[in-house]
This record gives structure tokens, sequence and C-alpha cells, in this order.
């Protein structure tokens, strides 16, 4: 189907549209719009689809003849060799710039292990007065090395310095985990399969979610973003109510902009979810949806506080680099301890501490006045800093508070 | 560092600090734990570091509980329905600075929506949702003028919550009564100890929780220290007695009145010159009335004033200031104080039997007429007195009554507070009717709302006039701003043909039609939203 449309310019726009693929119509036009389809083409198809006459049946013009021949041959070529299927067209040529990119980041990690070598040669607290700098231009080389995992890890070293009292022993902390990272990277070939994983997706290779897809209702946990000066991170927590199991959404977004991908806390998503690669960890991609989401009542089951921190001690089994887990904790009151908070076990005397960040962030007033000094279950991040809240309520017939 | 416990075994606890210590200072300056030395040496502490940290925070335990807060008093109001606090979420996180840019278009001005619809919330007596008191709580920070409301709705949990966070203390102070901590009525020892013993604010809470339980004994209770109070306490706390203050009060009002401190003694003064039967009252009423008399020499009967000449220990004693601001003549000054507190039911005896409507009719000899008619008002506001307010506001219609005549703006708002609802915004639509919206602001401002028929009509065709006469809208604002909170959100389908963009080539005052439109069209948003606001705040079974 094909027409011209009087526009603005001197010639017309020529507008092609492809009807053959029944499931998907093809647009083509010469209008300098970047909206697609245009509004030729739109306008197009509404009189086709108001009076099919509007649009009678002729041969195709030279000009909207190649494009038109173009799809069709394309369309006809098995999908396996172009086109239509994902992947790289030529596996020797990928696995060969696989390659490269595992020495440049080997490359990047040997000089990184040669930075925290000195570093710890001269001491930590010459640290304090290198600054920011160092560790910015550090960061620098691991993003040229192609290990964006590394860089980000050791942006963050740059910060502990200022980070107030006992910055040493957390200085220490994760100068001691980066050096096991690179040992890990520089000895993967030893590692278990899914420790390799892991520590691929630690160093910053991309992996693909290809775990099996499970479908079930996924209950959307909490929702919230963390933005640097370059990105803004999305993370979504989701429960699955018939398989239990946790899994974590994440979605960028550049700088300022909020990422595409938002899900409504406290409702449900008959969807499909597949794992990415690697012991221990959360992360998930979210694949097809069958319906929109739905109020449910569905809540994950909660443990006790004692019950949380054996589990993040569990999951560093797997996974040593890991900051926290996701845990939700029944029957806690939020109960203020000096300048910090805690959430103390409504049956027994143990509490876990909220992270100096769950502390100023207002959702902790909104947990407290949900539970006026009554026990809730909260959902959140539990690891070596304390724990985050992310979402409370009181009963599964309420709706979900988010607190972050 | 933040730890949930002290890791698993004690020797490790001194192996780590042995590592940090050796990081800190640098591996060149002490050997780490285990003996590497040379090039080896920082890896090997890595290596050691990296197992303890790992070691460390696999073996966190839970901490210890801290002493848990009493729970949070119970509200035993009913829930607010879903879609109500969905609203009540949606106009709590519209705050000044959040929408983008100065102008608003047509989107309703939600911030300014809140108080009535936490009026219409309280009226029908539902329980905040607890997770939405954070935010409430920091709005009544921002804005004193909502705490009242904001609290009442709040309520007890809101008040417990304020205990835990310092940003909330004003919720403490604030709240009518101090709720909770208050003492009940038949708690004697502690209402006399927190008396006795008590933070300012909190006294000052107790005495009108009980002034509003029981006048006379707030005021019993004030009498027994009256005498030991700092005059700065004597002021507050006497200033509490102005809620039901009746003829029973008189005594101590009296006694006031020899009070060593100046401010003090004018509080009470006032106080006193509210009761019309008091014997202050009285004394004012001789000193006034030889002031004023009627003429009956001159073709018409005129008012003839006689300022005092002196301002006496006397006068000075009930409230009389005697130093009057620079610019002011002393014996208006004084003419004016006494003529404000004598009761104002004493003058048509004085005057010949005239009616109010009468004695204001009258001419007044010398130019007194702006000083004699403002004093005047002055009382029947503080008095409340009804006929005099309607006999000095005139009819609505009068030439006078546009400009700046003998009684201002601001006092014809004032006049306006002690009649009832209907007769006010009666006066005010016929006011506006003739003179149009550009004085009116004050007057709408004291209306009841949701405005009475005939005065949501009179604003309406005034603006509609004003449009046809070629202003802009933001001559308008005040007036529009008005309108979109106190329109009958019924008069909405009655503001349906405004809301077209008017033909341009006929128009003096180029694009003012788009605003126009644009203005209803805001206003008419804003009443179908505040429609909303009332059905969803209805209870569910009717």
């Amino acid at each position: 189907m094909w027409g011209l449309c009087e526009g603005s310019g001197k010639k017309p726009y020529r507008t092609v549209v492809d009807l053959a693929d029944g499931a998907a119509p093809a647009y083509t036009c010469t209008c300098p719009s970047r909206k697609f389809p245009c509004k030729h083409a739109l306008g197009l198809l509404l009189l086709w689809a108001g009076d099919e006459a509007a649009v009678p049946a002729g041969q195709a013009p030279d000009w909207a003849e190649p494009w038109l021949s173009g799809r069709r041959q394309r369309a006809a070529q098995p999908s396996g060799t172009a086109g239509g299927a994902p992947g790289p067209a030529d596996p020797e040529a990928a696995r060969r710039r696989a390659e490269r990119r595992a020495e440049r980041i080997s490359a990047g990690a040997t000089e990184l292990e040669q930075r925290l070598a000195d570093l710890v040669r001269g001491g930590l607290a010459a640290a304090e007065q290198a600054g920011y700098g160092l560790w910015e231009e550090t960061a620098a080389r691991m993003v040229d090395a192609q290990a964006p995992g590394l860089a980000a890890r050791v942006r963050e070293l740059g910060a502990i310095p200022s980070s107030g009292p006992g910055w040493p022993v957390r200085l220490l902390e994760e100068c001691a985990l980066l050096h096991l990272l690179v040992q890990g990277w520089l000895r993967r070939e030893r590692l278990p399969a899914a420790l390799a994983a892991t520590v691929r997706s630690r160093v910053g290779l991309p992996g693909a979610a290809d775990g099996p897809p499970v479908r079930d209702r996924w209950l959307v946990l909490a929702q919230y973003d963390t933005a640097d000066a370059r990105l803004t991170t999305r993370r979504i927590w989701l429960y699955g109510a018939d398989c239990g199991r946790t899994a974590l959404l994440l979605s960028y977004g550049a700088a300022g902009r909020a990422p595409d991908l938002a899900l409504p806390v406290g409702l449900a998503l008959d969807a499909e979810v597949a794992a990415y690669p690697g012991a221990g960890q959360s992360r998930a991609a979210l694949g097809e949806r069958f319906a929109s989401p739905a109020p449910t009542g569905v809540r994950p089951p909660g443990v006790t506080p004692a019950r949380a921190v054996a589990r993040y001690g569990e999951a560093l089994r797997d996974d040593p680099w890991l900051d926290a887990v996701p845990v939700t904790l029944r029957e806690v009151i939020p109960v203020p301890d000096g300048d910090s908070w805690q959430l103390a076990d409504a049956g027994s005397d143990s509490a876990l501490p909220l992270t100096p960040q769950a502390r100023a962030r207002p959702g902790l007033w909104r947990l407290v006045a949900l539970s006026g000094g009554a026990p809730v279950t909260v959902f959140g991040e539990c690891g070596h800093r304390g724990f985050t809240p992310l979402t409370a309520w009181r009963h599964e017939e309420e709706g979900v508070v988010t607190l972050c | 560092m933040i730890r949930t416990s002290a890791p698993v075994e004690a020797p490790a606890a001194g192996a780590w600090e042995e590592l940090v210590t050796t990081a800190l200072l640098g591996t060149d300056r002490r050997t780490p734990p285990g003996g590497a030395t040379g090039r080896r040496a920082p890896a090997a502490l890595l290596e050691l570091a990296a197992v303890q940290t790992v070691r460390r925070r696999a073996g966190l335990r839970a901490a210890p509980a801290a002493t848990r807060p009493e729970p949070a008093p119970e509200d035993p109001r009913p829930a607010l329905p879903a879609a109500a606090a969905r609203r009540l979420t949606m106009l709590l996180a519209d705050r000044p600075g959040t929408a983008g840019g100065g102008r608003r278009g047509t989107a309703p001005d939600l911030m300014e929506l809140l108080p009535q619809w936490l009026a219409a919330a309280n009226a029908r007596g539902y329980a905040a949702p607890p997770q939405i008191l954070p935010a409430l709580l920091d709005a009544a920070r921002g804005r004193t003028d909502l705490r009242p409301a904001a609290l009442a709705f709040a309520g007890p949990r809101a008040l417990w919550l304020a205990r835990l966070n310092p940003d909330w203390r004003f919720a403490l102070r604030a709240a009518p009564g101090g709720a909770a901590a208050l003492p009940g009525p038949a708690e004697a020892d502690r209402i006399r100890r927190l008396w006795e013993e008590g933070l300012f604010a909190e006294r000052v809470a107790l005495l009108a929780a009980i002034r509003e339980r029981e006048p006379a004994a707030a005021r019993d209770l004030l009498a027994g220290t009256w005498a030991t109070e700092r005059a700065e306490d004597r002021l507050m706390f006497l200033d509490s007695l102005r809620d039901g203050l009746g003829p029973e009060d008189e005594p101590f009002l009296e006694q006031a009145l020899a009070d060593r401190s100046r401010n003090v003694r004018a509080t009470a003064a006032e106080l006193l010159s509210a009761l019309p039967g008091s014997a202050l009252a009285a004394r004012t009423a001789d000193r006034a009335s030889a002031c004023v008399a009627v003429d009956h020499t001159l073709d018409t009967p005129t008012l003839a004033i006689e300022a005092p000449h002196e301002c006496d220990a006397d006068m000075e004693r009930d409230g009389v200031v005697a130093k009057a601001p620079s610019g002011r003549g002393e014996r208006s000054w004084w003419l004016g104080q006494l003529l404000e507190a004598a009761p104002l039911g004493a003058w048509p005896a004085r005057l010949g039997g005239r009616t109010p409507r009468e004695i204001v009719a009258l001419p007044v000899a010398d130019g007194w007429q702006g000083e004699l008619h403002a004093a005047w008002c002055r009382a029947a506001v503080r008095q409340r007195d009804a006929r005099w307010a309607r006999a000095l506001l005139g009819a609505p219609a009068a030439p006078g009554a546009g400009g700046p005549g003998a009684v201002s703006l601001a006092e014809r708002a004032r006049l306006l507070g002690t009649l009832g609802a209907g007769e006010r915004a009666d006066w005010v639509a016929g006011f506006i009717s003739v003179h149009g919206l550009s004085e009116a602001f004050q007057l709408l401002g004291v209306c009841a709302v949701p405005w009475a028929a005939p005065l949501g009509r009179a604003v309406v065709d005034a603006l509609n006039i004003a449009r046809d006469a070629g202003s802009y809208p933001w001559s308008f604002s005040g007036v529009m701003g008005l309108a979109e909170r106190c329109l009958d959100p019924a008069e909405a389908s009655r503001l349906d043909g405004l809301l077209a963009v008017p033909d341009e080539a006929r128009d003096p005052s180029p694009g003012a039609g788009g605003y126009w439109a644009e203005a209803f069209q805001r206003l008419v948003t804003t009443l179908r939203l505040r429609a909303a606001m009332a059905e969803e705040l209805r209870p569910a079974d009717g």
C-alpha cells in the first residue's frame, strides 16, 4: 500500500505501508519525522481501514518497489543466518571478541591489584590524604579495561575515607573483597561454574537471563531508584506466590531520567521471570506478562531477626561480595535506640539495627507511624550494615506501605 | 561501623584488630600476621583480611533489643475510605515548590484545598491512615493555619509520633488540651501538680482545657497562683479567659485592673468592656456619654462631640492608654478609646431613644464623624453587637460603601463577622453586584464556605462583567482563588458557558479571552475536584 501526501515541502511525501506480514505492518516514509510510524503512514492506514476502496490495488510505483521487495527478500531468508534470531552473526568472531575483552579485563585487574598492594604497603592512613582523585583515575582505567563492576567498586572505595568514624575498617574490608574479586577473576577457570559466573557478573561482564522462565503470580514488593552522576538505577523486588522465590529486576535510565520499567508496588503480575546466571544471585529478567497487575492478598512469609542475619551469612557462601539479602521480617516493632532505630522482634529479645541510609529516609517515619508501637511485617534488605526497610504491612487484607 | 553484633569468636576479633592496624600503618612499617614480608606482604595481608571480612559478616548475630516505646493509643474513629485516603496523599504531595513553575494554567491548586478536605474529614469523624501521618505533620509544621484541623484529624497517634521526632514538637504544644498527657477532670492532684510544676506551654494547654470543660475551675486555678506568676505569663493566662467569658469572671478581671503590668491591665479592661453588664462598662458608659450629645439648636438634629479634656487615673485604671501615638491628638485618642469600650446598648437611651440606625444616620458636627463611627465599629466588633454592626455597615448598595468612606473595608469585614452567615452573604452579594469585585476580596474572606447561592452568582456575574469589560484575569486572581475554594461545587454547571475562548477580533485586550477561558477552566476543574472530594468522604452506607 502506498500513497503521496502533500506536506509543507516542495515534493509530496512518499509513504509506503507493507501489510504482507499480518502480525506486524512495516512502514517507510520520506518525511523527516522521527515518530514511527509517522502520521502519514497512520493516515494512510486510517484511509484504508475506513474504506478499503479508498486505496485501490495496483502495481507498486518505482519508488515503492525496491523497499518492498527488499523486505520480502529479507523475510524469505531463513532466520538462523541473518535478521530475526538474536545472537552473533559469526560465533567464531564473537568468541574472539570475548577473548579480547577478557584479556583487557585481566590486564586491568592486574593493574588494580598493583594499586591495592601499593596502598596496603604505604598504609591506609595515607589514603585519607590521597583524596578522591586517585580513585577516580583508577576507576576510569577500569572503565577502559571494560570492567564496569570493578570501576564501580573502586569509585566506592574513594568515598570511604570521608565517610566518618571507623573508615579504616571499612576501607580494609572493601579492599580485601576487591582483592578477592580480582583473584577470583584471574583464576576463574579453576572455580566451580556457578561461582565463576558470579565472579564474571561482579566484574561487570554482561550475562543473559538464560535461566528457565518461571511463570507465577509475582507480587511487586518494592521499587526504588538510586542515582549517580551518570546513571539512574531502578531496583524492583518481586516475590513469586507459588515458587516462593524473591527476584530482583534492574532497569537503567540516563542521568536524571526515570528508567523505563515501572511496576505498581503491592499488586501482583501474572508473568514469566527468568534468572540471571551466577551463584547466590537474585537478579532476574521480566519476560512475558499475561495480565495487567491485580490486587492480591499474597505476602511473603516472614522470619525473625535472628533468622534474617543467619540467612545473610548463608548467602555469603555463594557470593562473598554480597552486601545484603532480601528478607521479610515478621512481627517486628520499630524501636528508637539512641540516635538510631532498630526493628525488634515482638516475640524475643533480638533486634536488627537500621542502616544509616534508612535512618535518614522519610520512609522510616511512615514505618514508625504504621506500627504505632505494635508489630508489623517489614520487607527489606538485610546486610552487614544493618537492615534497610523497603515495604511494610500490618495485615494481609490491608495494602502495603512503601518506605523507599 | 554499625555492627549487628560482635564477631563469633573472640580470638578472631584480636586477629582482625591486628590486621586493621597493620593495614593502617602499611606493610612497609609493620609485618602482617603470618610473617610474609617484602613483595608478598600486601597480598598476604589482603588475603587474610578477605577471609576475616567474610567470616565477620557471615557470623553476624541479631543485637539485643532496646526498650520498646509504649504502643500508641487506639484511634476509635472509623477508617477513612480508600479513595479519600488516596486523595489526601495527592493533596499532601502537592507541596509548594514541587510543582514546576509559577503559572498554574488550568491545574487546580491542590494545597489550597487541604484545609477544606480536613474540615470535611473531621466533620465526618474519620481516623487518619497511620502511614499518612508523617506527611500530614510535615504539612502542618509548614503552615500554622493548618495545624488545628490537621492535628484533630491526625488523632492520638500523631501525638505519640511527635514525641519521637523533634521536628514535630509543635504538635505537643498546639494539641488542644495536650490530649492524652493532660489529666482528666477527676484527677485534682495531677491538675494541681501539673499547674504548679509544669512547663509554661503545658500550663497554658492545661488552663485552656479546663476552661473548656469548666470555666470557673480554670479561673480559680489561675487565681490561686496569680500573684506569683511572671508578667508575660499573666498576660497569656488572662488571654485564655477570652474563651467562655461571662459575667462571673468580672470580680477576677476587676482585680486584674490593678495589676502591676500595663499590658495585663489593658487586657483585663478589654475583656471587661466586652461584658456590657460589668461595672467597668457602666463607668465607661458614663464617661463616654458625657462626650456625645444631640444638638437640637441646629435645623437638623446633629451629634455634638466634646472630647475628654484629661485622662485621669481612674480612666487609666479602666484601660485607657494615656499616651497617644505620635501624630494623633491626645483628646481624640482618649475619645476613641472611651467610645470603643463603652457598651453600645447605652446609646439609644442617651441619644433620645433613637435606634442604632437612626443614630448612625445623624450628621456629626465639626468633622468628628470619622472618629466617632470608627470607634463604634470597634465597639460593635468587640461586643459582637449585630444591630449596631448592621447600622454601621449600611445598605450594601449605598454609594459610600464602595469607596474608603467613614468605615474602612477592613472594619466592614470585621463588622460582617458579627452577623449571621446568611445575612453576611447577602450583604456581600449586594455589595458586589453594585460595586464590582475590585474591593470585595476582604469581604469575601469573611463569608461562610461554601458561598450561599446568591453570593456565588454575584461573584460569577461580576467576573463575567469584568471579562466583557476587557480586564485581564490576573487583576482578579485573589477573587478567583477564593472562588476556587469557596464557590459551591454545585455551581460548576453554571460556568460552562464561560469556558469558551471568545472571538479575538472583537476583543479590546489582546489575548485576554484565552486567559479568561483558562482561568474559568481552572475554576471549574477545581469545583469538580471539590465535588469529587466531598463524594469520596461520604460514608459508604449512605
